[in-house]
Formats: C-alpha cells, structure tokens, sequence
C-alpha cells in the first residue's frame, strides 16, 4: 500500500508541474485532472474512501468540467498557445519560483522537526463522516449550502448577457 | 517732591500705552491731549523736581529711587532704580521741556496724517525710553533705554512706511546704529565680567580701584562703551544713519535726532567718564574723532540742496563738538552745549518743519527764497537759532557754549592745538553753512508760495525755544567775561572740573579769533549766497570744484565705501550661501520623500500577480520569522 | 499494516501547494491563475485529509468537504467573471486590468 502512495504522489507531483509549464489550455487542463485523480488515490490509501470518491465526482468531475466548458467558450486557439509561450520568459517565472521554493524549504523545515511515529490509517468511512457532519458540524453544513446558493445566483447574475449589449461588445 | 520722580518717565509710558491700545478709537483732540499731555506732565514734574534738588540738594548731591528688584540670580540683582544728579537732572529737563514743546508743535504739524495717534504713541514711547536711559542707575537698566530710544528711532524714521525709501532708511539708521550697540553690549559684558556689578556708581568705585590707568581692560571697556556712543550719536565712522534718517517726518527729526536721541552718546560717556580717565588713549580718540567728525559733516554740509539735510549734517557737527569736549575733559562744557544746542536745533528743525509744511513737502531749499516777507515770525525765530549754532557773539546762548569748548579745547590738560585749530575751521564752516541756508530759503526771490501758515500751536514752541536760544547762556560766563559759573557750579558736583592751563592773556585772543571767526563765516555766505550768487555757482562747476562739490555732497564718500568694503561682501556671501549644506537637511528631507513617493507608487501598479506577489512574500516572512524564533 | 510518516503527507500537500502558488504568480492567463488557485485548495484539503487520518478522526474529511463546496461555488462564480472579463478586454491577459494603479 505505501508503494501506492509513493507513486501516486509522484504522479500528482509531475502532473502538477506539467499544469503549470503547459501553454495549451486544454492540455493544461487535463493534467490538472490527472493529478486530481492522483490525488484521490492517495486520500483512498489514507483510508478516506468517501473524500476519495468526492474528490473524483466532484472536482475532477465537475468544477474540471466547468473549466473546459468555459475554454470551450471563449474558443482559444493555437495563436493563444503561442501568446503564452511569448509571457512565460525565464524572467517571469525565475521571481515566482524562487518565492515557492522559499515557501515550500520552510514548510519541509517544520516537517522535518517533528518528526512522529508513523501511523498505520485507519479507513474511516462514510457513515463515520455523515454521522460527524449531520452532528457537530450541523451549521457548518447548512452554511455551505447558502454559500453554494450564492455562489449560484452570483454565477447567473455575472454570466447574464444584457439586452443592450452585443456578444462581442458593449460595457459589464 | 523728589519722590515723585518716578512718575517722570512713567508717564510717557502711560501715554504710549493708552495710544497703543485705544489710539484709533480716540478723536484726534483726546488723542493729542494724552499725546501732549502726558509729556507736558513730565516737563511739569521735572522743573518741580529740579526746584526741589537745587534748593535743597540730597547728601551727596544724588537721590536714588528703587521701583522694584528687576532680576535676582546668582548674585546679579540689579533693580529698576532711578538715580538722579546733576547730569540726569540737566538732561532731564532738557529732555522734557524740549520735548514737550516739540509734541505741542505735532500736534499741530501731524494734524492732518491718518497715523496721528500711531505718532503720537512712538514719540511718547521714546521720551520714556530716554528719561529711562538718563535715570537708569544701572547700566542694563540704561541698555534697555538705549535699545528702546534706538527701537523708537527706527519706527518714527519709517513713520511713513508706505514709500519704501523711508523703510529703508529706517532700516538703515537700525542697523548702523546697531553696530554700535553691539560694541556697546560687549563692553558691558566686559565690565560685568570683570567687575561683578552693573551698577554704575559701584562700577566706577571698583573700576578706579581695581584697574590702573592705561592698561588693557579699561581701554578694551571704554573703547567698546565709545563704539556704542558713537553710533548712537552718528560720529565717524557710524555717521551715515543720520542724514538718511531725515526721511521722517520733521518733529521727529527735531526730538530724535537732534535734542535728545543723538546726545545719548554723549551721555553715557559723561556718565562713566571715571572708567574713560582710566583710558587715555581712548579719551585722546574720543577728542580726535569728534575732531574729525565736525570737520567732516561741516564741509559737506556746505553742498547740501535738502533744508533738513543740512540740519543733519550740523547735528553731526556739533556733536562732534561735545565729544571734542569730553575728550579734552571739559564734561560740564560738553553738557552746556548739549543744552543749548538741543534748543536752537530743536528750533531750526522747527523752523524748517514750517517752511515744508506750508510748502506742501518741498525739502530743496533752491526752491524756496524770499520766505522773511510770507512767514515772519518763523523768519525771526530762525535767524535767531541759525545765529546761536553760528555762535554770534553775546547775544546767543551758542556763542557761549561753543566758545567754552574752544577755550578748553586749547588750554586743558588734554588739550591741543590741533584740536582747537579744527574746532575754529569748524566753527567758520558752521557760520558759512547756516547763513547760507537762511540767506537761499529767506532771502532773495520767491521760488514757491506759502499755502499754509503756521498756526499758535506751531508758533509758540518756536517763540519759546527762540527765547531760550538767547538767554540760555547767561548761566555761564566765561571768566574774562564775567565769570557766572551757575551751570559749571551746578554740575561740579556730579562731573569733575577741569582746569585750564593757559592764562587769561590767551583766552582774551582766542576769544577774538572766535568771533572774527563766526562773523567772517556770516560775512562770507552773504557773499557767495546773496551778493553774488552766481559766484559760488561758477566755482562749483570747475573741474575740481565740482569733483569736491560731489565728494563734499556724499558725506565723504562714506555711503559708497562702506557699500563696497561691507555690503556688496553680505549680499555675496549670503548668495553663494543660499544653498548650503544646512539647506540640504532641509530640501533633503523634501528629496527624500519624493524619492520615496516614486519608488513606492511603482508597487501600485494595478496587476493583480503583482499584489499576489507581494502576499506570498509577505506570508514567507511571517512564517520565517516563527520558525527562526 | 501501512505505516505512512505523516510528514510525507504533508510534504506532498506542500510541494503542491508551492506549485500552485507558483503557477498564480506565474502566468498571465486568468484561466490558469485558476487553474493554479485550484492546485492549491486541492493541496490544502490534503493537509487536512492527511491529520485527521493519522488522528482517525472525520473531521479532516469533514473539512475538505467544505473546502470543495467553497471551491465549487468559487469556480463557478471566478469562471463567470472570466467570461464577462473576455467581454470586456477582449483578452485574457490578467494584466490588462490595471486601472487601478498609481
């Protein structure tokens, strides 16, 4: 089981970069979606099948989805590609990465100084977290539903098109 | 009575407040009733106090007043205390009677200027200020009464501060004179230092006992006490103020700069003559520069086109006289011609202020003439001053003072030769300059009408004075004549008598040479002034005439070479030192901030990765710091 | 059974975590400033999962369960703006919205 985990870390590792070096959109895209599902794996060998399971259907499902709809929509092409190969000059990503390696020596840092005994993973299962989340975490549950509500009717109200503007013009 | 002393130079200071505060709410007859009377008040007090001192004189021939303790610290206590004497009382009396009659005249003469109380106020704050000088026992009280007399002076010289060249005069007069009082506050400081104590009666006993004559710390102190007089009373080589400074209007000219403000340097020198004898070089420099200042102004006084120009340059003159005096030791006669002059000065700028008055402002006497016929009684009262400053025989009180001074200028021990030749060649230049005056504004043809005759507030002040030019000398005789020596008597008992070495035989031939001296000025301006006009005009356009006449006209030329030795090198000198390096701090600190302002306004740019930039850094930081902790 | 050191865990949370963070500085694209804020709930929620598994306890879970509802209803809302902010710049240069600066 930990070679599982090892490699689908890995995987998640190497996806990841390759989202971020990628200059086609839709390529980009389906990377992310691969180290998602990477990602997934490694929560099911931490013994978390149901976050498993959610991570898949949910955000390589359907927030992943929605990205490539939208890409879809604004109908980028090759001649993007080519505009984000121009913005991607080494000046432009030394400042960024060198900030990230900064950010990410200090974690490992911390990590590396409490050192634990390692645990052997537990499944807890679904019917644990649905007990959990209808219990104590009852209002966070119903907060998030609103949250989702207003993420709805903002998503319909900014999407909208306005009678007086045309599809390729006009003032938001 | 002489309790009452205090009130004497209190009540000026009661008139300059009430003026100050209220002087615009006032109508112009409450405004002259404080102005004047306040002054009128003083006179009053002073001839009471006066009566009171000579018929029954104090022990010791002084009266001291104390008001109250002006400062107590680490020893230093003086007071404002009042000391009266022979010398404070004499000037005193002049100060007040004079400057009574002066204010009486402004108020009518300043009748119609929209700064009448504004006038009024200054000239009663400088009567306070000069009876606080005389009376001052100590000498920081009598610096505070210099530096007032010096502030009045600056104010009323630019009473008219709407026209920039009386500012500048003003300011002129300010400076030059300030000179002076720095030098002067040097020397107290000298004298505090080495001495302990400001009071003036202790200063002199500790500085006769302390100090041997000659050596340097008296010499330092007198020459510094005589820097201060001597830019008070515009001597060389502070002299340029004053003939500036008749840019004000003409009583002030009259009560300032030539009763009483100019003689304070005369004062002070009398007052601490025992600290002067201890310093004979500076004495023989005090004679030699009155000396040379007599002769200076008197020749250009001869050039001079402006009436009150003239006056000024007499002033300087004849106060060259008094320090003449003082420095061949003849103190009583170096104040009896302070007080005859202040009266026929005072007259004459009386006179003159009349003469422009009625003129509307005309100052170039070429443009007047003919003015005994339009304005009499300032005709007479004029001829009778002008006769007193050329020391007519006999019948002017001038006549006795000056010759007094000659006399002893020859014969005391301090004495010279030189310095009574310079005196007669003085005194011919003073007879030739005055009757010159009077014989282009008086005599010959009318250049201008008179539009405006004086009234009785301006005429009795002249009538007065006019009396006392006359008859102000009869109180001192000289001994071929009579020998009265009331006056001399009188201020023998504050100032020590002075001796004159040579016999009777000579001063019976000086006194000759005097009075040919004087008459042979008269007889000469009659002819080059009245007889022959042109003559003088034609010997003025000769090439060294006129190269005189321009050097003459200039004061010597003093104007332009301090303009080149001092002022050009201040200007420059504050020019290149505009942007110095204590400026930087300054526009540095300005710099900065707009360096700052550039740099950091680049942060603001809009773009959204720039501002997530700067939250990951910010979070990298926070995190460091508690790992590092 | 398996024994997984927590911190490799959370090591990985964070190396993807950094990734993400790079990628938001990095590209001028909105789409992939999104795409790179995705990466780093994504990494976040597996910090979360990973200590409440060594605890054996449900909130870990419970927590990336709110972490994905928010990052759903962010999306939604973010790729909205997207759209509307294609209308307006006619690009998609991130860039270009700088109005507000100076």
């Amino acid at each position: 089981m930990e070679t599982l985990f090892y490699i689908s870390s890995v995987i998640a590792v190497i996806a990841t970069f390759m989202v971020m070096v990628k200059k086609n959109v839709v390529h980009a895209l389906l990377y992310l979606v691969v180290s998602l599902l990477a990602v997934a794996l490694v929560f099911f060998v931490l013994g978390a099948p149901f976050i498993a399971a959610l991570e898949i259907i949910i955000y390589a499902g359907a927030i992943m989805v929605l990205f490539v709809f939208v890409v879809m929509m604004l109908n980028l092409g090759s001649k993007d590609a080519e505009r984000e190969s121009e913005w991607l000059t080494a000046e432009t990503w030394a400042g960024p990465v060198i900030l990230a390696a900064v950010l990410l020596g200090e974690v490992i840092f911390i990590l590396l100084h409490r050192t634990g005994p390692p645990f052997s993973p537990e499944i807890v299962g679904s019917r644990q977290v649905g007990v959990a989340l209808l219990g104590p975490y009852l209002l966070g549950v119903e907060l998030s539903s609103i949250l989702l509500l207003a993420g709805l009717a903002g998503a319909y109200h900014i999407g909208r098109h306005f009678e007086d503007e045309g599809r390729g013009g006009g003032r938001p | 009575m002489l309790e009452l002393l205090w009130l004497i130079p209190c009540l000026p200071f009661a008139g300059f407040l009430v003026l100050a505060l209220a002087g615009k709410r006032l109508e112009g007859r409450a405004v002259a009733l404080v102005g004047v009377g306040s002054v009128a008040l003083s006179a009053i007090l002073s001839v009471m106090v006066a009566v009171d001192f000579m018929s029954a004189p104090p022990p010791g021939h002084f009266y001291t007043q104390t008001l109250w303790q002006w400062l107590d610290v680490a020893g230093f206590s003086p007071g404002i205390t009042f000391y009266l004497d022979a010398l404070s009382l004499v000037m005193m009396l002049v100060v007040t009677v004079v400057g009574f009659l002066i204010h009486l005249y402004s108020s009518e003469f300043m009748e119609e200027d929209e700064g009448y109380s504004r006038f009024f106020a200054y000239m009663n704050l400088f009567v306070g200020s000069m009876l606080v000088l005389l009376l001052a026992q100590n000498l920081l009280l009598f610096y505070l009464g210099w530096e007032g007399v010096g502030l009045c002076s600056y104010l009323l010289i630019g009473f008219w501060y709407k026209d920039p060249k009386n500012g500048y005069a003003a300011r002129k007069a300010f400076v030059v004179t300030r000179v002076g009082d720095a030098a002067m506050a040097v020397g107290l400081f000298l004298l505090y230092n080495n001495l302990g104590t400001l009071q003036i009666q202790e200063l002199m006993e500790k500085a006769h006992q302390s100090w041997s004559p000659g050596s340097l710390l008296p010499v330092a102190a007198a020459a510094l006490i005589l820097g201060g007089a001597v830019g008070k009373s515009a001597q060389l080589p502070l002299q340029t103020w004053l003939p500036d400074a008749m840019a004000g209007p003409t009583p002030v000219s009259a009560l300032i700069h030539a009763a009483t403000m100019v003689t304070a340097g005369v004062y002070i020198i009398a007052r601490t003559h025992i600290l002067f004898e201890l310093a004979p070089p500076v004495l023989a420099a005090v004679a030699v520069i009155g000396a040379l200042t007599l002769l200076l102004s008197g020749f250009s006084a001869i050039t001079q086109k402006d009436i009150k120009r003239v006056l000024a340059y007499s002033t300087i003159s004849q106060i060259g006289y008094m320090f003449l005096a003082l420095g061949v030791g003849a103190w009583s006669a170096a104040i009896f011609h302070f007080m005859t002059h202040a009266f026929f000065k005072a007259l004459l700028f009386l006179g003159a202020g009349v003469i422009i008055h009625g003129l509307h402002h005309e100052h170039d006497m070429f443009k007047m003439g003919g003015l005994r016929r339009q304005l009499p009684v300032t005709f007479w009262t004029f001829l009778i001053a002008s006769a007193s400053l050329s020391a007519i025989p006999l019948v002017t009180a001038g006549f006795f003072s000056k010759d007094q001074i000659l006399w002893l200028a020859w014969s005391s021990g301090r004495g010279s030769k030189w310095l009574w030749a310079a005196g007669i060649v003085g005194a011919l230049l003073t007879s030739l300059y005055t009757f010159r005056m009077v014989f282009i504004t008086f005599f010959g043809e009318a250049h201008s009408e008179v539009s405006k005759k004086p009234g009785t507030r301006m005429l009795i002040p002249l009538v007065v004075l006019a009396f006392l030019s006359v008859t102000g000398g009869y109180i001192e005789l000289p001994a071929i004549m009579g020998n009265v020596t009331i006056f001399s008597g009188f201020m023998h008992t504050a100032l020590p008598p002075v001796k004159p070495l040579s016999g009777e035989h000579m001063e019976w031939i000086l006194e000759i040479i005097a009075v040919v001296v004087s008459l042979g000025g008269v007889f000469f301006a009659w002819l080059f002034f009245l007889w022959m006009p042109g003559l003088s005009a034609r010997l003025a356009r000769t090439s060294p005439g006129m190269l005189l006449h321009r050097f003459w006209f200039s004061g010597w030329a003093f104007d332009w070479l301090y303009g080149v030795l001092l002022v050009r090198p201040f200007i420059w000198l504050a020019r290149i030192n505009k942007d110095d390096f204590i400026d930087l701090i300054y526009t540095g600190i300005a710099w900065y901030n707009q360096a700052m302002n550039s740099i950091l306004s680049l942060t603001q740019n809009g773009k959204v990765r720039f501002y997530a930039m700067g939250i990951a850094l910010g979070a990298i930081i926070t995190i460091a710091i508690a790992v590092l902790r | 059974m398996i024994s997984i050191p927590m911190e490799y865990g959370l090591t990985l949370a964070g190396i993807l975590f950094a990734f993400g963070l790079a990628g938001v500085l990095m590209r001028r694209n909105v789409i992939f400033i999104l795409m790179s804020i995705e990466i780093m709930l994504n990494a976040a929620g597996l910090a979360f999962v990973v200590a409440g598994s060594k605890w054996h306890q449900a909130d870990g879970q419970i927590m990336f369960i709110f972490i994905l509802t928010m990052a759903a209803a962010e999306v939604s809302v973010g790729l909205a703006l997207v759209l509307r902010f294609y209308h307006r710049f006619k690009t998609l240069d991130a860039d270009e919205a700088s109005r507000m600066r100076g």
